[in-house]
This record gives C-alpha cells, structure tokens and sequence, in this order.
C-alpha cells in the first residue's frame, strides 16, 4: 500500500516501482534490500485485495516492476497497467514474463545479466563433483560414525577425461566449460545455433549430445521448445555411466522418466538444483546416494545478492532518470515462452 | 616368478592383490595376524618385495624382520609411512604412484572447497529431510574470485592452482623454496600465507618439517572467514587446535579427508554445518585405483626382471 511519510515530504512524489510478490532477498535480507532515494516500493502482495482490482485501483500511473520468479508477469498484468514501461527482474530465467506482450507494448526488460553466471557454473561443478566422487554420501557416511565400524568406502569415478555435453552454451554454459576443462574434461555441446568462434564440438540434436558424452549439463533457457527436452530418448542415449546436471529449469527435465531412470540403475547419477514442481520433489529421489539435490539456490551467495542489489537499484534508478539501462533483454532474441 | 615372495601389508584393493596373485606367491600380512611370530619363523626370509599403503607401511620394525627384502613399492604417493632412511641403509629399493593419481586429488581438493563454501552437503541434506516445503535456505559463500593459498606447490599442489585459476582464484603458495617459472605469490612463512588468502589448501609431503604446519598461529591468520581444506595427511595439521577453533568459529569452515587417527575422525566436528568430512578417498576412483595397481605392478615387475623402475623413490 501506498507508504506515508510525514518527516519527508518529497519520498510521496518518488516513482513506485509495482512488487508482486516479495523477491527472495526481500524474504532472505528484508524488504529494505533494494532502496533508494529514487523509487519508492508498491507492494502488492501486503493488499487483501485481488491482484487485478490492487491494479486497477493503484497502479494506473505505475510504470516499473520488480519481478522474480515466483513472481510471473503475465499479459494480464501488463494489460491492467496502461503505463507499465519497464520490467526488472532478479531472477536468471526470462520464462516467468510474458515478453510476447512486453515487445508488443514496447515494454524494457532488464535481466540480471551475467552477474550469476559464475555461481551457478560453480553450483555445477559442485554438483557434478560430488555426484562422480560421492562427497555428500561420504560426508554423510563418516558423520554417522561409519568409517571406524564399516571401513572402506566405495570408489567413485574419475572426472579427468569425462566428455562433457553442455545444453545451452550462453553465458553460464561457456563459464561452465571454462571451469571443466582445467579439470582435462572435453567440451561438446547443443544450442539453437551453432556459435560461431567457438571450437568445441556441436551438435544439432540433444540426443546425439547425450550418446557422445559421460556428464550432461543442462544450462539452457525454458522455452515451449526445451520443456521436456531431457525426455527417455536423450536418458536412454546418456546411458548407465552418465551422469546429468541441471541447473536450469526443471520442466525441462521430464521428471518421472529421470526418476525411473534413476531408481532402476539405468544412469550413473544426478545432480539437481532444479524440480518440476518445487518445492516439491519427488521422494524416491530421498533414498538414492547417487543424486545430490538442492533447494534451487544455485545463486544464493552473498556476494550474488549484493550484485544483485546494485544491478536492479541501477535499472530502476537509469530508468527514472532516462538514462540507458544496464542490462537491457534484446527481446527480438528471445524465443517464445507460454510462461 | 611365482615363487617370489611379495607381501601385501593390508587389504588395499581387490584387483591389485589379485594381479599380485597371479605373477607372485603373495603373502596377506593380515592372514597371520594372531599367530605373527609363527609367520615370521616360516616366511620372513623369502619375503623380497613389500606392498604398503598409507595405513599400513613399511616401518623399521617390519623392515628389520625381513632380511632378503629387496624392494618397497608403495599403493600411494605418500611415503610418510616408509622408513626411508631404513631402506637407504640396507639398499632396498623404494617406489610409489605419482602423477597417477594426482587429478583425483586435486579434483576432490576443489570438490570439498566447493561443498564447504556453497553448503553442498547441507543443501542436499535439507532438501532429502523435506524441509524445503517449509521454507528457504538462506546464502552461502561465493567460490569463484576467492583467494587460494596453497601448501606444497608439487604435482599435487600445481593441479589445485590450475585448477582454481578457471575459477578466477587468486592464487598464492607456501613451500620450502620458491618456484622457478611460476607467476603465482610466494609466501616464505606459512602465516603470512594465510593471513593473505581465504581457502589455505594443504598439498605438501608429510616430513619432520611439515608435522604440525597448520597450527593455532596458521589457523588464526585464516580466521572466522577462511577455511581450511586438507588432501595431503592429517598429521599437518594440530587437530585438536582445529577442532576447537571450528566449535568456537574462529574459523568459517574445514573439507578434509585427512585425519590425525584414521579411521576415527574428531567426533565434536560431525554435527556441524561448516565441516565436509569424507574418509580418505582422494585417490579413490576405480579408474586411479587400477592405475595405481598397474603402476604397483609394473615397478615390481621390472625390479625383479632387472629392468629400470618406474617410479623409483630411492
């Protein structure tokens, strides 16, 4: 709701800036993360009123958002906000706006640039790590008190040497590929296009990827086109000794056919940041030592968050200052998402 | 060959006895172990060759009952376990598995800096009790960009630093002398060294020297957010001075696999957060495991056939 403040007069002629729901660091940091002497915060989701009649009774002169991505900005949203200009976002994925109707109403998008692509290329060596040399099940092992009453542990698998199949070679992909090679990995990937200046191997079929290498890594964005992409064709072709990492999305993965693959033995192991329905994720997965699982926070760094901060401060303040924005979306760029 | 008498010090690996089986009349120590004085009468005159490991080596002692041994090939790098001074004196030969193994351990030294600083473990460990569905995780430390400093810039050392480069690491390193063609900072004093970084990666020998390196004066200078990560031996480290600083957060955080007594690691470590603890595996993958047999082998082989070896020590 609209704040009052009597001992400052000029804070009720600042801009808002409309918040659906409250962005992770709001709920990690407080809601005081992201102020500034140039915007002030609407924050939608402290009204009892549905969202549509919120909007249309405060936000007919707004014209940002701060989006997240449990925060989707949908054609009806943006229809109800006949002076929205700008949308800002603090999460990596586009999927959860509709950008078919912001590049119709000329609507800015501003990503988060790369400012998390080296910590979630971290998270998938972290993961891929841990699942070939069983880091968290030894961890769990030796806690339990079991290396004095059991002894040996069983051997993991060596990551030097490891064909390496990125899905998506974008910017977290390339820092991705970056990182595993200093291991001695070789490098292939897939993406929509071929990138040109680049020697890795690419390969036009996902399938073909999976058969040519012993860890896939799933760096791509979620669009119509990768939903399910990682379907019991591409499982099957990665095979008994492969291992998949992803920390992109998690309907990009058909999730039963992962699970079932995974229970019956017929992949090596998996490393997962991402689920189809989180925060739900599927029990069976509970009992395996060869899956290693996190609460979607490949970002979740201090360091990220304070990033973060001064991007999306930055944004807001470039925009009401009519200043060129920092990290504007090419939205001509962008393939279609049904959100 | 067959009749020549090997003796292996402790179960180390399936396939490497049973390659052994196959070329020697190989001799299990632990097979005699409630009846050693009897074993020693039969046996310890045909033994020529040893195969230890890090729990189990060569000492004095063994070295002392065993007048015809001939050679030491050792299933590892560390020779810490091997009185090399012993063998020095009475000729026997002494070999070990370098470079073999040096990727694996190098790889788990990332792989623990990796799970202690982005709560890898914690993270799975939140996820599989189900408490996701009540609420979020909350912020860990960023890896990339971080200052490693390294103990020991041998083989093992110089892949940790290759390694941490792709990452944008910073990196420094202690040793007894300073490297010739390398860019990274030396630092005479292992203080100084961390009290200049934020990770302190231990890669060096265990020797007289190094015994107790990483003390109360080194983890200090790391303090309440530096960490430490072990892949060499447990004895460079004042473990006790370890534990206390981890329970009191004078330090942010420790990955070992390493421990004073393995296999009993210091129990006040297992509730917390901060600590990965894996038991000694750095070399164990079933790919580095066959190589390091074959490399065992082969050294024995070509001693025994008055070729060069491999992999000599002395």
């Amino acid at each position: 709701m609209a704040p009052e403040n009597p001992s400052h007069p000029s804070e009720n002629d600042l801009p808002y800036v409309l918040i659906l729901k409250p962005p992770p660091s709001f709920v990690i940091l407080g809601d005081h993360f992201f102020n500034s002497t140039k915007f002030r915060f609407l924050k939608a989701y402290e009204s009892p009123l549905p969202l549509a009649h919120f909007l249309l009774a405060h936000a007919q002169s707004v014209q940002a958002i701060l989006s997240s991505g449990g925060a989707p900005v949908t054609a009806d949203t943006i229809r109800l906000m006949p002076l929205l200009r700008l949308v800002v976002t603090t999460s990596q994925g586009l999927n959860h706006i509709d950008l078919s109707e912001c590049r119709r109403r000329g609507i800015v998008v501003a990503s988060a640039g790369t400012i998390y692509s080296a910590d979630c290329a971290d998270s998938v060596v972290a993961l891929l790590i841990d699942v070939l040399r069983k880091v968290s099940a030894a961890d769990r092992f030796v806690k339990q008190g079991l290396w004095s009453s059991q002894g040996e542990y069983p051997l993991g698998s060596k990551l030097g040497g490891k064909r390496v199949g990125i899905v998506g070679l974008g910017s977290i992909g390339s820092e991705v590929a970056k990182r595993l090679e200093a291991f001695g990995c070789s490098i292939s990937y897939n993406s929509r296009k071929k990138k040109p200046f680049c020697s890795y191997p690419f390969y036009l079929n996902v399938r073909e990827l999976a058969a040519n290498c012993d860890a896939l890594i799933i760096c791509c964005a979620l669009t119509d086109e990768t939903h399910h992409l990682i379907n019991k064709e591409v499982l099957s072709a990665l095979g008994k000794d492969g291992v998949i990492i992803n920390i992109a999305r998690g309907p990009i993965m058909d999730e039963k056919e992962l699970v079932r693959c995974l229970v019956e033995g017929e992949i090596r192991g998996a490393g997962l940041d991402v689920f189809e329905h989180e925060p739900d994720v599927p029990n069976e997965l509970f009992a395996l030592d060869n899956v290693v699982m996190s609460p979607h926070n490949a970002v979740f760094t201090w360091e990220s968050f304070e990033d973060l901060r001064k991007l999306v401060v930055g944004n807001l303040e470039a925009f009401f200052s009519n200043e060129p924005l920092l990290t504007p979306v090419v939205l001509d760029d962008q393939p279609h998402f049904s959100g | 060959m067959n009749n020549t008498c090997v003796l292996v010090t402790c179960p180390m690996f399936t396939y490497l006895e049973q390659e052994l089986e196959t070329r020697f009349n190989l001799i299990k120590l632990w097979d005699h172990s409630s009846s050693k004085a009897e074993f020693f009468n039969n046996y310890s005159s045909s033994i020529k060759a040893v195969v230890g490991n890090t729990k189990v080596g060569a000492d004095a002692k063994l070295i002392d009952s065993l007048p015809n041994l001939e050679i030491v090939a050792s299933y590892s790098v560390g020779l810490d376990k091997i009185d090399l001074d012993k063998c020095k004196q009475r000729g026997i030969k002494v070999t070990n598995t370098p470079d073999v193994l040096t990727d694996d351990v190098a790889d788990l030294a990332i792989g623990l800096a990796l799970a202690v600083l982005r709560k890898v473990c914690v993270c799975d460990q939140f996820v599989r009790s189900g408490n996701w569905i009540s609420g979020d995780f909350g912020l860990a430390t960023k890896f990339s960009g971080k200052s490693v400093g390294i103990v020991g810039l041998g083989r093992i050392g110089s892949a940790i630093a290759k390694r941490a480069e792709a990452f944008q690491c910073p990196i420094s390193y202690h040793s007894r002398s300073k490297k010739p063609n390398t860019n990274y900072k030396y630092y005479s004093n292992i203080v100084d060294l961390a009290a200049n970084c934020e990770i302190l990666v231990v890669a060096c020998a265990l020797t007289e020297e190094t015994h107790h390196i990483v003390n109360r004066k080194v983890i200090d200078a790391l303090g309440p957010k530096g960490f430490l990560i072990n892949i060499a031996r447990g004895a460079h480290v004042d473990e006790p001075e370890l534990v206390s600083a981890l329970l009191e957060g004078r330090l942010g955080g420790a990955g070992l696999d390493v421990f004073e007594n393995e296999p009993e690691p210091p129990e006040q470590l297992f509730a917390l957060d901060n600590v990965v603890l894996v038991p000694h595996v750095g070399s164990d993958t079933g790919e580095t495991s066959k190589a390091m047999a074959d490399l065992v082998i082969s050294n024995l082989e070509a001693h025994f056939k008055g070729k060069p070896l491999l992999t000599p020590v002395i």
